[in-house]
């Protein structure tokens, strides 16, 4: 039998998706199930003068109304931050409550004021109509580095200056005095902008309360439900977790936004139980641009300081970061150690250091969003390298060589320790560009261009080399760091009585696959067919604990868990093989799903074992019956994929419209499972990258309302802006976790955007362009052109 | 995304839609739906009573009655699209069918509803305009027409009245010899037109009977009557062509949004008027 691991096998829960049998939180209707719909502040920043809800809670077919007063009297918290997140002074990161429903003062547009249920949908938005509210508006403010200026509207009285924290990593003398004797310092200020998630599937929640067994059910689409029944039970409800079931099905899609715990998650829960029916509430489109946590939105001065050799020997950045209104729950760690920590790159880079200022404003609170702080980190490192590298005149592909960390396998030789905290695990770093410059062909592209430049045709082409930290993450490491949570993940293998196989995964799919790449591992390490196992994932009735999914974390984190189970399965199976086969455990070995006796041709199947082990009539003294394991894996460290790739452009300079010719990627994400869900993965990431590179864009106008609140005005990337990718990869296994896997998911979009960007700038050489801000729309693009 | 609460009529005929429409002033025309069921579903439009008559049989189909080709009200996009008759001797309409929207909104989006809406940024209107089209128009006084240089009054606005209905599209075939065109420049997350420049000319070493209309670019489609004037008679040569582009969109006030500023807008009619007639030369 050929190993499974690295076969392309297609993806098992595809026939249910594609055939439209998917069930997603909303398609779930319970018997009595009530509908909510929440009123939501049209401004940015108000005062609440009145809110009258009895004509609305008059009208037939309204159940309840609710508001911020009765979440008040109701003594039910806000919803909690997840990290802690110190001021470099010390003190304590300023965490304003983030109340259910908000009672005297709104502070974004989308503020939920009340909730309304009711018999249907319909009825309960036609009833919020009949709600009088009346609002003081007042002065807000948007943009992060205005809202740290002196006089700035303030968003919490408990930080007036609108600071969360700032806060510092790596060393500032050391980096102060090496870019005081650089030989060139390149220098950029730029805007890293805010994005809008926009998964398929809006979120939802049911809310269940069963009063006969004092038992809450909350259906919620999500990518972590162990979390959320965890932050509600212990901060925000106050519910005995052991009574408490959280079910996250199908999910279609999350890319960060449903990692976090909701307001509306607690409130139909809560909301349940006052009415003692269930509450089912379902975000509409309009409702999701507002109310997922957005992602990036930092403004950033950094510089890099070289040698006259074009070492680069310094590095500082000096980052403004937009949180929102509200702390979501991995909003403070994001532009911190998931940004700051990984500002070493690819590059040996001897000092560095990074100052980070986290923002209150009035908008919608901004979080984890694919890559979450590391495409923040590459986009800026890459944009001072090939600026650095246009302005000393050397050619920018030598310019990383010169400067990458040595390669290094994490067994043989070290880690490598960088300046700002983390241990890389290990890497060929050269040896993905230069396959990437193969691919495309750079050195003949350099004449292409110079002809197309005759005939007065813009190619450009542009480089990112990325890093990131992935597979989060030791729990002793976050833990240290102000995570209020571990990090590990929980795995359970059930063997059944006939060898059918049950495996019970804290790790959440919301498109990753894991019902197929986590069979095709146990598949293979037990020896039997896929089709013999089923992932379990996503109710926390069923599945001990988990950590869920993010941060490319599910196969190198969640998938060890499970090898661990089966590494106890298959010892125990061991056990009773020997006694069966009358021979000692050192005696056999595994393979091909039986146990074989060394040198003979006695053997017995896994199949016997499994009802050998529930049917334990024959069968080892002392050995307990039963052949089902849990497993918690806890990494030794975070996991670093990295790749180039390499971007390749035509702009049109009368319109300033960019034409992505070719885009190529070469990743390293050590071993991989499934090399055509490795493949989806980084295409999906890649054209997020573009999407921000391109297209997409949350704009807040001066009143705080986002201008790009649907899909007329924000603009999502689509199968025709972009080219057939070209994708290639070199394995370097990871060496601390036994599949020797990274992690893909958020590959893609880490490494694409400043590819993109340095492109156009590379095109548009000629006309000396040092940064045209995300995304490059025709309009910027000709406008910097033309320098107006 | 719920819509207040509406009745929904499906109209059997010209006439039975007419009387429905007369006797709600709340009542709405269906006609594709492409621009009336988002608004609905943002109540930002709250009818009484929609009247669905995409599926009357004589407001569909695509004919030719002497000089003009005859299209039903109700034709979709993607009927004209790929209809012989159009693309024998109205190619520009085919060419501006196919950039509508996407798939979804080409088959069920109808070129009546669209001229009853008159987005400023529809593709349909540069066309109709530049093509000289007639509107044809019923209701309770009878059967009128109405020129397309005189159907667009304003943003959002037409000659139509109060209960009529948009019953043909009649559209004289160019005689021989004349070219057109209609090039777009999309607004990226919408795809309607930032500009649209539909250009309807003989070509025959000098330009002659020139018609040039856009949209997008300011608050109603337009013809630009002073290129027209500037390209009759003169060399199909690159001086020419510079000379008219220089002057296009100059005497309209210009839409401005994040996507396009008013100067960038009118630098883009000037590129795309170029690139229409550089395409037809």
């Amino acid at each position: 039998m050929c190993s499974l691991i690295g076969q392309a096998v297609k993806r098992v829960e595809d026939k249910r998706f594609i055939t439209g049998k998917g069930k997603y939180t909303d398609d779930i209707v319970l018997p009595n199930m009530t509908y909510a719909y929440i009123i939501r502040s049209p401004y940015a920043h108000a005062k609440i003068l009145k809110l009258d809800t009895s004509q609305a809670l008059a009208m037939e077919g309204i159940v309840a109304i609710f508001t911020g007063e009765d979440i008040a009297k109701s003594g039910v918290n806000g919803v909690p931050c997840g990290w802690q997140v110190n001021f470099n002074t010390g003190e304590t990161m300023k965490e304003p409550p983030h109340p259910l429903l908000v009672k005297d003062k709104v502070l974004h547009v989308g503020d939920s004021v009340a909730i309304i249920i009711a018999e249907s949908r319909a009825l309960a938005k036609d009833a919020a109509e009949m709600v009088e509210i009346e609002y003081e508006e007042l002065p807000c403010v948007t943009d992060p580095y205005k809202a740290i200026q002196k006089g700035a509207p303030v968003v919490h009285d408990i930080a007036p200056d609108n600071k969360c924290y700032v806060w510092e990593l790596g060393d500032r003398q050391k980096t102060d005095d090496y870019m005081a004797k650089a030989h060139h310092v390149t220098s950029l200020e730029f805007v890293n902008q805010r994005l809008v998630p926009n998964a398929i599937e809006p979120r939802a929640a049911i809310g269940d309360y069963d009063e006969t067994n004092d038992r809450y059910t909350l259906y919620t689409s999500s990518q972590n439900p162990h979390l959320i029944r965890l932050l509600m039970c212990a901060f925000v409800l106050g519910l005995p977790e052991h009574k408490v079931r959280v079910i996250a099905p199908d999910v279609g899609g999350g890319f960060g936004s449903k990692i976090f715990h909701y307001v509306e998650e607690a409130l139909v829960t809560w909301a349940s139980k006052q009415i003692g029916r269930p509450v089912k509430w379902t975000a509409e489109r309009s409702e999701s641009f507002i109310t997922d946590a957005h992602g990036r939105d930092h403004v950033t001065r950094a510089e890099m300081g070289f040698d006259k050799d074009g070492k680069i020997m310094a590095l500082r950045v000096r980052t403004a970061a937009n949180l929102g209104a509200y702390l979501s729950t991995f909003s403070t760690c994001v532009p911190t150690y998931l940004h700051g920590t990984l500002l070493q790159g690819l590059y040996t880079t001897p000092a560095i250091h990074v100052e980070v200022t986290g923002a209150f404003t009035h908008t919608t609170a901004v979080d984890a969003y694919r890559g979450a702080g590391r495409p923040e980190a590459t986009y800026l490192l890459e944009r001072l390298v090939e600026n650095g590298a246009r302005e000393l005149g050397i050619d920018p592909a030598e310019l990383r060589f010169k400067n990458f960390i040595p390669p290094f396998d994490g067994v043989n030789q070290p880690g490598y320790q960088t300046q700002v905290a983390l241990q890389y695990d290990s890497g060929n770093y050269p040896a993905v560009l230069e396959r990437a410059l193969e691919m495309v062909d750079y050195k003949n592209f350099r004449k292409e261009q110079e002809e197309a430049r005759k005939n007065g045709k813009y190619l450009g082409i542009g480089i990112s080399t990325y890093i990131e930290a992935c597979g989060i993450a030791p729990s002793a490491v976050v833990g240290s760091l102000g995570a209020r949570a571990g990090l590990f993940e929980s795995a359970q293998v059930r063997i059944q009585p006939t060898g059918k196989v049950s495996v019970y995964t804290g790790s959440h799919s919301h498109g990753q696959g894991h019902e197929t790449t986590f069979a095709q591992v146990v598949a293979d390490k037990l020896g039997i067919s896929m089709s013999d196992v089923e992932i379990v994932h996503g109710d926390s009735d069923s599945v001990a604990f988990g950590m869920g999914t993010y941060g490319s974390r599910s196969l190198a984190v969640g998938g060890s868990a499970i090898v661990k189970s089966i590494d106890k399965v298959l010892e125990k199976g061991a056990k009773i093989a020997a006694h069966k086969l009358e021979a000692s455990v050192d005696d056999l070995e595994y393979a091909g799903g039986k146990w074989t006796v060394k040198g003979t041709d006695k053997s017995i199947g896994f199949g016997d074992i499994a009802l050998t082990a529930y049917v334990p009539h024959d069968y080892p003294q002392g050995l307990e019956p039963g052949l089902d394991f849990s497993s918690f894996y806890d990494p030794a460290n975070f996991t670093y994929p990295y790749g180039a790739h390499i971007a390749v452009v035509e702009v049109d300079i009368e319109t300033g419209k960019v034409n992505l010719k070719r885009f190529v990627a070469c990743d390293d994400v050590g071993n991989i499972i499934n090399p055509m869900i490795v493949e989806g993965q980084i295409h999906g990431g890649v054209v997020q990258g573009i999407g921000q590179a391109l297209f997409e864009e949350a704009i807040y106008d001066d009143n705080g309302q986002l201008l790009t609140g649907s899909y007329m005005d924000y603009t999502m990337p689509r199968a025709d802006d972009v080219p057939s990718f070209e994708v290639d990869r070199t394995i370097t296994p990871c060496p601390h976790n036994p599949l020797g896997v990274k992690g893909a998911g958020e590959a893609g979009t880490i490494g694409s955007a400043p590819a993109v960007v340095n492109a156009v700038l590379d095109a548009l050489a000629p006309f000396n362009i040092k940064d045209i801000k995300m995304p490059l729309t025709p309009q910027r693009v000709w406008k910097a052109i033309h320098g107006k | 995304m719920i819509p207040s609460e509406f009745e929904y009529i499906k109209a059997k005929s010209i006439d039975e839609a007419i009387v429905l429409l007369q006797e709600d002033d709340n009542a709405k025309l269906l006609a594709g739906g492409h621009s009336l069921i988002p608004a609905l579903k943002l109540r930002l439009n709250r009818p009484t009573k929609l009247i669905d008559i995409s599926r009357i049989p004589e407001l569909k189909g695509i004919s030719q009655e002497g000089n003009e080709l005859v299209i039903g009200a109700m034709t979709t996009h993607y009927e004209i699209m790929t209809n012989d008759l159009v693309r024998k001797y109205l190619p520009i309409l085919s060419q501006a069918a196919e950039l509508i929207g996407d798939v979804q909104v080409r088959n069920a989006g109808t070129l009546g509803g669209s001229l009853a809406h008159a987005d400023p940024a529809a593709d349909w209107p540069a066309s109709m305009l530049a093509t000289e089209a007639t509107i044809v128009v019923a209701g309770g006084g009878g059967k009128r027409s109405i020129k397309a240089s005189d159907f667009f009054t304003g943003f959002y606005t037409t000659a139509l009245e109060e209960g009529e209905i948009i019953t043909q599209i009649r559209v004289p075939i160019p005689p021989a010899g004349t070219k057109t065109t209609y090039l777009k420049f999309m607004q990226p997350a919408s795809r309607f037109a930032i500009v649209g420049c539909a250009v309807v000319a003989k070509v025959n070493g000098v330009f002659d009977d020139v018609k040039v209309a856009f949209t997008g670019v300011s608050d109603m489609a337009f013809r630009d009557t002073a290129v027209e004037n500037a390209l009759k008679g003169q060399k199909t040569d690159e001086a020419s062509i510079m000379s008219a582009a220089a002057i296009a969109a100059e005497s309209v006030n210009i839409l401005s949004d994040h996507f396009a500023d008013e100067g960038y807008r009118k630098h883009l009619a000037k590129v795309y008027l170029k690139r229409a007639l550089v395409s037809l030369v």
